[in-house]
């Protein structure tokens, strides 16, 4: 099993120092043989899952339901001007 | 060295919903700040989402309307990326079964479009009298292009957030009111060969989504918004060239122009032995010129996997069917028709169908008995003319010059009660005044001079006025006709009858 532990950290924007990085490249590396014995089953027959429950096809209908929460969540935000989330600067994506 | 440029377009429209994709949220449009936010749009822990029904069948509709391929079977999937205008840092978007797979589009355009000249009644077209109101398009004979382009896929999405920077030191505002708005994502396959083509592209999907009703594509609020993948390899290569992805285009004619810079600025690089960098492009207006965004050191890796909240779909043949039976007529058949039920040109219905608005004035009009002929070429250049000219839109036409008032127009045209010229100006007052044409000829007595007695005194004293135009006429000149019926005109302050004119002077002169 080859994967990057720096590029998921970075992916994921955790910021590892070597000896724990290190630690989470074997528990992964662990994880990630367990799951492989999967492989030995035959799924030749076995439509992909995309979904653990036998349900489909849940809609709502077409309707406001105002919510409310606005003044609520920006009193929790880190950051805020007026009625804006305030957070650092950012230009590209 | 010959480059052709390969073209393919993404276009995110915004579907016609009251509510949000996953969630009860308004979608309406300039509300206050985060005011249409809810624990889901907001990605608080613990909510879950719930498909909004109507918009998965909006999205059916285009894909019916696109001859997508619908298998019917459905799901959504996460897409990760880190922004501070997606909550959730992620995206529910679809990545393996869209809703709505490959299908394709036909555009319909002319190379160099035809030019449409706002017709100055020169004297020279007082010679052909009976020509259709005065109100003459110029259009080259080139022939009408059609062309099928490929769609790779429609899928849903939900919309990010909105980030303002400017004016702002140290920081950026997020606004959610969008995020978790209905989009539906248009991919085009790179089928697309000119600037030109692209702009056709855009103009005809806009149409069919309109006639729809999905969405109202407006791209100043962001209700449709395009995205151009651009490349150029060498002529008669089978191979692409590397592409740029360019965004921040806010109108059908800045995706043209934004084209055009880039195959531009790709040809230029080649031809002096550069590589073209696959990156993403930002278009400066102002400037005329794309620029490169600054890009992130890795590529993107979004890691798409299948959305866990969201259960699966699937729609049945009844269902699609059913939708399908209930699809409005399509711009294509609308041209089909105004060609074969009113003999226009190919060109004349497509201007016309291509905004559905015009359509129906144009429609309105026929109904009321005027010449389709006519009120196609009227409508298309005087009265667009107006609408620019007042800064108005094809939407607000009827209340200026209801389409009776152009049946009406074209009437006192056809029967003689005024010249095409006159009608111009009549047409003028009229959507100015809002006094119906028939009114405003009686108020300014603009009735046209059928009076013969009363022109030919009139032309003696051209005749006698213009001893030069009447020795260059002897002499074979034409055109010192048209000058001499045009001083006939001027004479009658522009309410002479034109062929009786030029039949008058005619006479006179030989």
């Amino acid at each position: 099993m080859s994967f990057e532990i720096e590029k998921i950290a970075g992916l994921a924007r955790l910021h590892l120092k070597p000896e724990e990085a290190a630690k989470l490249k074997n528990d992964l590396e662990a994880i990630l043989g367990y799951v492989k014995k999967l492989e030995t089953l035959d799924t030749q027959n076995v439509s992909p899952t995309s979904h653990v429950l036998e349900i489909e096809n849940v809609f709502r209908p077409d309707q406001v339901n105002p919510s409310q929460v606005r003044d609520e969540v920006l009193k929790h935000a880190p950051g805020r001007e007026g009625n804006f989330f305030k957070v650092p600067k950012v230009v590209d994506k | 060295m010959n480059y052709e440029p390969v073209i393919g377009l993404e276009v995110h429209v915004q579907l016609l919903t009251q509510s949000k994709l996953f969630c009860g949220c308004s979608t309406k449009f300039g509300e206050e700040p985060n005011k249409n936010t809810c624990p889901v749009c907001l990605g608080w822990p613990g909510s879950l989402p719930v498909l909004n029904e109507e918009a998965l069948k909006l999205a059916l509709k285009v894909g019916l309307a696109l001859n997508c391929e619908i298998s019917g079977r459905l799901k959504f999937d996460r897409k990760n990326y880190f922004y501070p205008d997606l909550p959730k840092a992620y995206q529910i978007s679809q990545y393996d079964n869209p809703v709505n797979g490959k299908g394709w589009l036909e555009i319909e355009y002319k190379p160099n479009k035809a030019v449409i000249l706002s017709p100055d009644a020169e004297a020279s077209k007082m010679e052909n009298p009976e020509a259709q109101g005065d109100s003459q398009k110029v259009q080259d004979d080139k022939k009408m292009i059609t062309k099928k382009i490929g769609i790779t896929r429609a899928h849903l999405e939900e919309d990010a957030g909105k980030l303002l920077h400017e004016g702002i030191a140290a920081a950026s505002l997020v606004d959610y009111n969008r995020a978790g708005t209905p989009l539906l994502e248009i991919v085009s396959e790179p089928d697309l060969r000119s600037p030109e083509e692209a702009y056709a592209y855009l103009t005809s999907l806009k149409a069919i989504l309109q006639y729809l009703e999905v969405s109202d594509c407006n791209m100043e609020e962001g209700s449709l918004r395009c995205d151009a993948n651009v490349s150029i390899r060498k002529a008669g290569e089978s191979k692409f060239g590397t592409k740029a992805e360019i965004k921040n285009m806010n109108s059908f004619k800045a995706v043209q122009k934004a084209i055009q810079y880039e195959i531009k600025r790709q040809t230029d690089l080649l031809e002096s032995h550069e590589r073209v960098i696959q990156e993403t492009r930002l278009w400066n207006e102002t400037k005329g010129q794309t620029f490169t965004m600054r890009s992130k050191e890795e590529a993107h890796d979004y890691r798409y996997f299948p959305e866990p909240d969201l259960v699966p779909f699937s729609i049945s043949k009844e269902t699609v069917e059913g939708i399908r039976k209930d699809l409005p007529e399509l711009p294509v058949q609308r041209v089909d028709r105004f060609i074969k039920n009113y003999s226009l040109s190919d060109y004349d219905a497509l201007v016309l169908v291509q905004d559905k608005q015009l359509a129906n004035y144009f429609e309105t009009a026929v109904a009321e008995k005027a010449n389709p002929k006519l009120a196609s070429n009227w409508i298309q250049s005087e009265l667009l003319a107006l609408v620019n000219s007042n800064k108005h839109t094809v939407e607000t036409l009827p209340k200026f010059f209801p389409a009776t008032y152009l049946a009406e127009l074209l009437g006192l045209i056809e029967n003689q009660t005024i010249s095409g010229k006159i009608a111009k100006d009549v047409v003028a007052i009229s959507y100015e005044s809002g006094k119906s044409p028939g009114t405003v000829v009686k108020e300014k007595s603009l009735e046209q001079v059928t009076d013969t007695k009363l022109l030919e005194s009139a032309a003696d004293k051209i005749i006698a006025a213009h001893p030069k135009s009447v020795a260059d006429f002897k002499a074979g000149k034409r055109q010192a006709l048209g000058f001499l019926v045009g001083q006939l005109m001027k004479e009658t302050q522009g309410k002479a009858n034109p062929k009786l004119a030029n039949e008058i002077l005619v006479r006179k002169l030989s």
